[in-house]
């Protein structure tokens, strides 16, 4: 596989940011000068345990919320608000419209950004629905699926947009081990398809090492760099003799922590 | 010591077989799972103790029975005086719920843009909602005078704030990914509103057309019934009223089984064939 050397500036780029978010008694800092970049077709995973900032992190570059210090620019723009050039996959299975069949919930953000026009929205759309092999309920409503076929439509809808990068918060989290296994390794062969430039928050070790070919380790309370790590997906130790990655990484966030 | 139990494997081939996995359902199983069917039995049961009651009390002046009522209405109808009167009602409704939902999407749609806009709709819901529309059209009476603009007015008021609460409540309620979802890909203002908020609520949004729709209804039959006599033409509740002057209780059953009638028709039909299209077939109700 050919190297991305043809890009070697930062694709995405998120540099000193700080993130607070307010509870009716509280202002939390969720992250603290941050700093990161993703090149482009880079599964980039955001690792680590709960209350570390992953997701915050996720929606500040959604642009659902603004950084109180630093800045992060997507191909040299700075992000200020919620935009199509970066689709976002939720957690929830309530992500898909309900009253939209799956052809349309697909179709629906090429219609309503004007990226295409009706007949090659269509094209478009069964093209990624054909990719995660849900074309025979392509007339279905959502609410007739499983967990699983949702949360491939919701994919199916990121990737049509061909967007600048994908956000990923979770999508997997909420589905059953057997399942979610399927998805990893079909998210890896639609990789392979579409080369597509991917950020996926998780706080699973095994499915960092498996999906990512990058690993930020943020730290807890708040979130902080700890570590940024390269992944080929089989989980081999990083020097011989060493421990397999996963190992070596749990212990990166464990070993210090309270 | 116990042996350990033997294991079980089966050969797939060696299975029994199914004898059908899907079987379709007899037309009497069929029937009797409907809501349907209960329903009807419901109405039935009503219509036999009145039959009966109407019987045994014997006095048509006070309590005509189910059949004389039936004849009552169906002699109506046939000369015509019964339809012309449910139009004349069911025209003005029209013009005062269209109206008073135009204003509900406007009121809604200002609260859900601004602030001010949603403290409005609060404070304004939580004063007229618990008024009864009936007791404004003395007030009505005065300024717009005696008329069809007079019932319109009371109508608006006894729409609008039933459907704006419930509209309003139903905005608030959408999940918040699915905001998430629509501000992704770039929508806001009026297009956020129409694209994913009005779809995502309706649910709420029916349901607030449904009280608001009983809500005009009763108020429109009430009002007719106040003022109906000093107007030469009027609807069904100047029908009742006419009639209750003239003593000819069974065409005031009569008046009364056709206000039902129109009533159950918009629920059971209208509403529930809205409903049918969208909500159930989205999965959002049951």
């Amino acid at each position: 596989m050919n190297n991305t050397g043809s890009t070697e500036s930062a694709f995405l780029e998120v540099s000193g940011v700080t993130l607070q978010y307010t509870t009716p008694h509280h202002l939390v800092t969720a992250t603290y000068q941050v700093d990161f970049e993703v090149f482009q077709s880079e599964r980039f995973i955001l690792l680590g345990p709960s209350g570390c900032g992953k997701t915050t992190l996720l929606k500040a570059i959604a642009g659902y919320l603004k950084p109180v210090e630093g800045t992060i620019s997507l191909k040299r723009k700075q992000v200020d608000s919620p935009g199509p050039d970066r689709m976002m996959v939720f957690q929830d299975f309530d992500q898909l419209l309900p009253w939209k069949t799956i052809l349309q919930n697909v179709m629906f953000p090429l219609l309503v950004t004007q990226k295409y026009p009706q007949k090659q929205a269509e094209e478009k759309a069964l093209e990624y629905i054909e990719k995660v092999n849900l074309i025979q309920f392509r007339d279905a409503y959502p609410h007739t699926l499983s967990g699983g076929m949702k949360q491939r439509v919701a994919i199916a809808r990121g990737m049509a947009m061909e967007p600048d990068v994908l956000l990923m918060d979770e999508p997997f989290a909420a589905l059953d081990a057997l399942t979610r296994q399927k998805m990893q390794d079909e998210l890896l062969q639609l990789w392979d398809d579409t080369h597509s430039t991917i950020l996926f928050v998780t706080h699973s070790i095994s499915e960092a090492v498996k999906l990512g070919s990058r690993i930020l380790l943020l730290s807890p309370h708040p979130g902080q760099v700890r570590a940024e790590l390269n992944s080929d997906g089989s989980d081999s130790p990083r020097e011989a003799g060493g421990p397999p990655l996963s190992e070596e990484i749990h212990q990166m966030l464990f070993a210090q922590s309270i | 010591m116990l042996s350990p139990r033997p294991e079980i494997i089966r050969n797939a081939s060696s299975l029994p077989s199914v004898p059908a996995l899907i079987v379709e359902r007899s037309v009497w199983q069929r029937l009797t799972t409907g809501d349907w069917f209960y329903k009807i039995i419901v109405v039935v049961m009503f219509c036999v103790v009145w039959e009966t009651y109407g019987w045994i009390l014997d006095n048509p002046l006070l309590f005509p029975t189910f059949s004389e009522t039936l004849a009552a209405f169906i002699n109506a109808v046939r000369s015509g005086e019964l339809i012309d009167r449910s139009l004349y009602s069911l025209k003005i409704l029209i013009i005062g719920y269209a109206a008073g939902l135009l204003l509900a999407a406007l009121l809604t749609a200002f609260a859900m843009l601004t602030r001010f806009g949603a403290a409005m709709l609060e404070v304004l819901t939580s004063m007229f909602n618990p008024l009864p529309a009936i007791a404004l059209l003395p007030l009505a009476l005065i300024w717009f005078g005696i008329g069809n603009v007079s019932i319109v007015f009371v109508l608006v008021h006894s729409v609008l704030w039933a459907v704006s609460l419930n509209t309003f409540s139903g905005f608030s309620t959408v999940s918040q990914t699915l905001r998430l979802v629509g501000h992704n890909y770039g929508l806001n203002g009026f297009r956020f509103i129409r694209l994913i908020l009005i779809p995502a609520a309706l649910p709420s949004i029916i349901t607030g057309m449904k009280v608001g729709w009983a809500f005009a209804w009763r108020t429109l039959i009430a009002a007719e019934l106040v003022f109906g006599v000093s107007s030469s033409s009027g609807g069904l509740g100047w029908f009742i009223f006419e009639n209750k002057s003239l003593l000819e209780i069974p065409n005031v059953f009569a008046g009364l089984f056709a206000v039902i009638l129109i009533g159950l028709i918009m629920e059971n039909i209208l509403f529930r064939n809205i409903e049918t299209r969208t909500i159930r077939r989205w999965g959002q109700q049951s």
